[in-house]
């Protein structure tokens, strides 16, 4: 490794000047963030590919991370933090705003820096020319819609008011953790840099299998001057994972490497002795084993893990009725098969945080989706009592299900308890693809029957789900899939199995949607070809098998406030107009043909028939606040806002008296995790419980009605019914944990557990919706443009438009890389310009219909829609396809040489 | 100890450029991504501050495009319409953040056979001026690339300028890539047309990303010579264009798909630079 001589260096960095003394080729990302402190330069791939590190240098974007400090000396350079202080760039910020621009927040700076240069050349853009602008900028949360929007009407815009006592629920409203996001002076999880802190990295394996032993460690160490800790060291018992009958990873590989990427040893030290380190002399050597990477030969094949000699990790079932028959008898038939890739998250915040004790406690501060899991996961791998691990969240740059497991809290954990030095840690771009968990792949089968009207009378689904070397989510994609195999369809016999498999290949886990969107692609495509048999058009054939009140699923579950019907009832006139526009265009059209597709989906809110309680606590202060312990985590969806709106209008108090504390397993009740689309529901419904617990204690002690109004001034709370009022000085109230008046309350969703059938209720709310997609594919070419999605989502209850537009947008963003371009290969696609996600140039139209069919049971009528939005978009989009070329795409993505392939399997 | 060294003087560069290990650096967008440090390693040479390297100048004999001029200087350059091929292509290199900072000559001593640069070049007659501290030297462009991600430098050369003479004509240039922008080419096609009383009087076409190096087409372009634009796009076919490529299967499409698209891309170009000739 190269050891230079650091010299200095005058940096002119938002009119200031510095001076630094480094290595005068270290990446100006690296400089501004550790030696000048302006961490709101983001990194998030060191390669030029993400753009999240965008700053200005005399006036024109670069990437700080490929540009050596040196080149800056001389020059103006300018980062998120100057914006603030010039009139129209604080404009730019407040229309990322009042846009809702900002989901996680993480390439919210590299945006607002390359749409500066923009502006200042061109203060009103066309939608074209921010998209190209934008371009060199991936977001993983919003896709783009609402970035473009604000960068294209960056004039002051209505200053949005917050809502009245009452009228917070509904309202459209900016999210309250936004500003930070838009100046850089949120914290995300690398930018919490402790004094003194031991830096950390991992030693990894390059094989997916192989036995390892170490040599000399004790000489490594020596020689370079760094700690090294393995699986020895660790005190607890080796084994972590997120559904704890099934936990099987370890923290740190004992003497098999199971995946490639896999952690086998810890390195740390000061941060000169880390980067002067040659980390490939590490003492290990490799005895390779044959990988098992193919699913279909897994059943037999090498055990990936002693303690499932048959590579099964689980199995699931959904049987109701004999679909066998079912299937014999139906007038019209369909049968096909589809296969999906892994798929990363991609989120621009690689995993990254830092731990250190205070006093006996082990704090980590690090990026993550499920703090009390991950507490529960320390202490248990550390040997620890809860009650000494402290999870504080960090801002969390994306998770989308990936940041739901633990990664480097047991590592950073590990290092700060043996040596009572704080510890950080930051994944590169490669260790975060190579090692945390990825989207299934799916290998499904499935046949559907329907009678001479278009009724479904029965379908039969198998899937083979590639689950990886750990278990992870693996069981929850295996019985989450036959739940919702059938689509939100009355589907009276049905017969659907799945089956998780462990590979030497990534680790299939959690992402948006729990297999839900590879089941709905297989089933949404042969409904297309179904109804072509049946001669019905193909929104008119689903809205006839819509399921609808009371009628039983196939889980034999009876439901209420079903919103499928309305949702494919909004999309009728869309519908006939795109169908025209593509039948008209395709009559004069050379080699472009334009087609159009509708798929829906439903997806449980919660765990699947397991407990899945969410607790808030919400109190009065002597001096007149109301203070939300909102645990949590917001990943960018909007849980810190759309919580609070919840207890708001429960309570009967402003939004604006509120404050947010949390989530921090020390300060905040459980939350749950941020997954399954609970949030808005469960701990929602926990906020409305708390809120009107809270409010009851106010209206006892004043003995008002229940429809009083509540008016807070100051420490002074007027209780006002149509009797009279009564105040209450909360200054004088004893006060109790710092509160005048609290309340928490806890709700867990009432399910019951499936019979070996799969029948029961696994949910106690479902959501639903459907997309429109109109596609344009050159026939010659193979390539698919997604000309406009119109989306139409049931959420029972709208508690923020702006945020739900939000959701949807960026669901479909997901669902259309996983149509069209993304497909994880472990060793090939390791950084983000070999896998592909969508840039601002890949993004359709959007329009949002959003429904209201209240819930009976959700929190003001309301339904999740998380992951709800991105199921319909690949399966939608395929549809579209196929109506354009006749191609019937069974490998995912659709890359343009399948397409084409296709369309001549199809004789087109 | 490496050391780091930003000379202002190109002399001063070649002396340095001699010493053992040295790694000429200008734009750092391929060097950076190379590494998962936070710093570069060896002894590095940042050609940035040289006076006289950056900018694009004409003089009698044609055009010089020193070796720090960036794609963004490309974009902002007043060209004739001959370099249309090479400007499209800097609008396509990476994103504005890359064309701010990367380089025409860092993507051909990069040598990527995706490099977006070479087919335009390539059609332009470019040559690459060379300079050591022993001298100079020009090379056409297409033996400057001898391979995947190799070059005709030597230890101790570097890349002064691009040299292109003075040429007629309408360039185009279409990558095809499975997102819009940040992408690598599937495959790319460079041309250049000069049409004299509605017949193809003079053409050059390259494709890129379908070999371990760009090439120019020379079958197909005898085939199209002296032809009519309309008669052209039937004379352009899959066997003429597949002549000069090799193209491999890789994570983004496989080689059939590659020739098949290369075609039609040629077959567009040559239209979109008939439009405009």
């Amino acid at each position: 490794m190269t050891i230079r001589q650091p010299v200095p260096l005058g940096l002119t960095v938002n009119g200031r000047d510095h001076h630094v003394a480094t290595d005068p080729t270290r990446r100006l990302s690296d400089v501004l963030r550790r030696d000048l402190g302006l961490t709101g330069t983001k990194s998030g791939c060191d390669a030029g590919d993400c753009g999240a590190c965008t700053v200005l240098i005399d006036g024109a974007p670069v990437c700080a991370c490929l540009t050596p400090a040196a080149q800056a000396v001389g020059r103006r350079v300018e980062t998120v933090e100057a914006l603030a202080a010039a009139p129209e760039t604080a404009a730019l910020q407040d229309a990322f705003l009042r846009h809702g621009a900002a989901q996680c927040g993480i390439c919210t700076p590299g945006m607002l820096m390359a749409a500066t240069a923009l502006i200042r050349r061109t203060p009103h853009p066309t939608r074209a020319e921010a998209e190209a602008a934008l371009g060199g900028v991936l977001c993983r949360c919003t896709g783009y819609a609402k970035i473009i929007d604000a960068v294209c009407n960056v004039h002051p815009g209505p200053t949005p008011e917050m809502p009245q006592a009452g009228a917070a629920v509904g309202a459209r409203l900016p999210r309250l953790d936004g500003a930070d996001k838009v100046t850089g002076a949120e914290r995300f999880g690398a930018d919490h840099l402790p004094e003194g802190a031991l830096v950390v990295r991992a030693i990894r394996s390059p094989h997916p299998a192989a036995r390892f032993v170490f040599s000399d460690l004790d000489g490594f160490a020596r020689r370079t001057g760094l700690m090294v800790f393995t699986a020895a060291d660790i005190p607890g018992e080796n084994r972590f994972g997120v559904i704890p009958p099934f936990a099987d990873q370890p923290a740190l590989a004992e003497t098999e490497a199971r995946l490639r990427g896999e952690a086998i040893a810890l390195v740390a030290g000061p941060r000169a002795a880390i980067e002067a380190a040659d980390l490939s002399a590490f003492p290990v050597s490799w005895e390779i084993l044959d990988p098992v990477t193919d699913p279909a030969q897994a059943q037999g094949a090498r055990p990936v893990l002693a303690e499932r000699p048959d590579n099964v990790l689980t199995r699931g079932r959904v049987v109701r009725g004999d679909a066998a028959t079912g299937i014999a008898d139906a007038e019209h038939v369909v049968t096909g098969e589809t296969s999906t890739a892994f798929v990363e998250h991609a989120y621009i915040e690689p995993e990254a945080g830092a731990a250190w004790m205070e006093g006996e406690t082990l704090c980590i501060r690090a990026c993550t989706q499920a703090p009390v899991m991950d507490r529960d996961d320390v202490a248990k791998l550390l040997a620890l009592p809860v009650e000494r691990v402290r999870i504080l969240p960090s801002g969390t740059g994306g998770g989308f299900g990936s940041k739901l497991d633990v990664s480097l809290q047991p590592l950073i954990g590990l290092v700060a308890l043996k040596t009572g030095r704080p510890a950080v840690m930051t994944y590169t771009r490669r260790e975060s693809m190579q090692s945390t968990t990825k989207r299934h792949p799916a290998r499904m089968t499935a046949s559907i029957g329907c009678d001479a009207g278009g009724r479904i009378t029965a379908m039969e689904f198998d899937g083979t789900f590639d689950t990886g070397a750990y278990a992870s989510w693996g069981p929850t994609v295996a019985n989450r899939v036959p739940v919702h195999a059938s689509g939100p369809y009355f589907t009276p016999t049905y017969r659907a199995e799945t089956i998780a498999l462990h590979t030497n290949n990534p680790i299939g886990g959690a992402f948006r949607g729990f297999g839900v969107p590879q089941a709905a692609i297989l089933q949404e495509t042969l409904y297309d070809d179904l109804a072509e048999k049946a001669g019905i058009d193909r929104l008119e054939f689903r809205r006839i098998n819509a399921l609808r009140d009371g009628q039983p699923t196939v889980c034999g579950q009876s439901l209420g406030g079903v919103g499928i019907g309305a949702c494919l009832d909004a999309l009728s006139v869309e519908w006939v107009r795109a169908v025209a526009e593509a039948e008209s265009f395709n009559a004069t059209a050379g080699r472009m043909r334009r087609g159009v597709g509708v798929a829906s989906c439903w997806y449980g809110c919660g765990n699947t028939a397991l407990p899945n309680p969410s607790t808030m606590r919400v109190g009065l202060t002597p001096s007149g606040r109301v203070v939300l312990h909102q645990g949590a985590t917001d990943i960018g969806q909007g849980s810190n806002t759309v919580i609070p709106q919840i207890c708001a209008d429960a309570l009967g108090l402003p939004l604006a008296a509120f404050d947010l504390i949390g989530p921090d397993t020390a300060l905040t009740p459980d939350g749950g995790k941020t997954s399954a689309s609970r949030q808005t529901y469960v701990s929602g419904k926990a906020a409305m419980l708390a809120g009107q617990a809270l409010r009851a204690q106010v209206l006892a002690l004043t003995n008002r009605a229940p429809d009083a109004a509540l008016l807070l001034s100051g420490a002074i709370l007027t209780v006002r019914d149509s009797a009279g009022e009564t105040t209450l000085d909360l200054a004088r109230l004893p006060v109790a944990e710092g509160y005048a008046l609290v309340a928490e309350e806890s709700y867990d969703p009432p399910t019951a557990p499936l019979d070996a059938d799969g029948q029961g209720a696994p949910y106690a709310v479902y959501g639903y919706g459907a997309q429109l997609a109109e596609v344009e594919v050159d026939t010659v070419l193979g390539t698919t443009r997604v000309l406009r999605i119109v989306a139409a989502h049931d959420l029972g209850r709208v508690i923020n438009p702006l945020l739900a537009e939000g959701q949807i947008e960026g669901g479909i963003a997901q669902g259309l890389g996983l149509a069209l371009m993304e497909e994880y290969l472990p060793g090939r696609t390791e950084n983000l310009h070999d896998y592909l996600i969508p840039t601002t140039g890949d993004m359709p139209e959007i329009r949002s219909i959003l429904l209201e069919v209240p819930d009976p049971e959700g929190p003001m009528g309301a339904k999740g829609l998380g992951e709800h939005a991105l199921i319909p978009t690949a399966p939608a989009i395929l549809n579209a396809i196929r109506h354009a070329t006749g191609a019937r795409i069974r490998q995912l993505p659709a890359l343009p040489h399948r397409v084409l392939a296709a369309m001549w399997e199809a004789g087109r | 100890m490496s050391a780091f060294h930003r000379p202002t003087d190109l002399t001063e560069a070649l002396a340095i450029a001699a010493g053992p290990g040295v790694r000429p650096a200008a734009g750092c967008t391929d060097l950076f991504p190379a590494t998962e440090a936070q710093v570069l390693a060896g002894p590095v040479l940042d050609l940035t501050a040289i006076s006289g390297l950056r900018g694009i100048a004409r003089d009698g004999k044609g055009w010089r495009i020193g070796a720090v001029t960036t794609w963004a200087d490309v974009i902002a350059a007043d060209l004739p319409p001959a370099f249309d091929g090479l400007k499209a292509a800097a609008r396509e290199v990476g994103s504005v953040q890359i064309q701010t900072s990367g380089t025409v000559a860092g993507n051909l001593c990069n040598a990527s056979p995706a490099a977006d640069g070479v087919p335009p070049l390539l059609t332009l007659g470019a040559e690459v001026e060379i300079a050591s501290a022993t001298g100079m030297r020009r090379l056409p462009l297409g033996a400057f690339l001898t391979g995947v991600r190799q070059t005709a430098l030597a230890p101790g050369e570097i890349v002064t300028a691009i040299l292109i003479p003075e040429v007629a004509g309408q360039g185009a240039f279409l990558k095809l890539g499975a997102r819009r922008y940040l992408v690598i080419s599937i495959a790319m096609v460079a041309v250049r047309l000069v049409v004299v009383d509605g017949r193809i009087a003079e053409v050059s076409l390259a494709v890129g990303a379908c070999s371990p190096v760009a090439q120019r087409l020379s079958a197909q372009e005898a085939a199209l010579a002296g032809l009519t634009l309309a008669e052209a796009e039937g004379a352009v076919t899959e066997t003429l264009v597949a002549d000069a490529l090799s193209p491999i299967a890789d994570v983004r499409a496989d080689a059939a798909y590659r020739i098949a698209a290369a075609t039609d891309l040629v077959r567009r170009a040559v239209a979109e630079a008939g439009r405009g000739a």
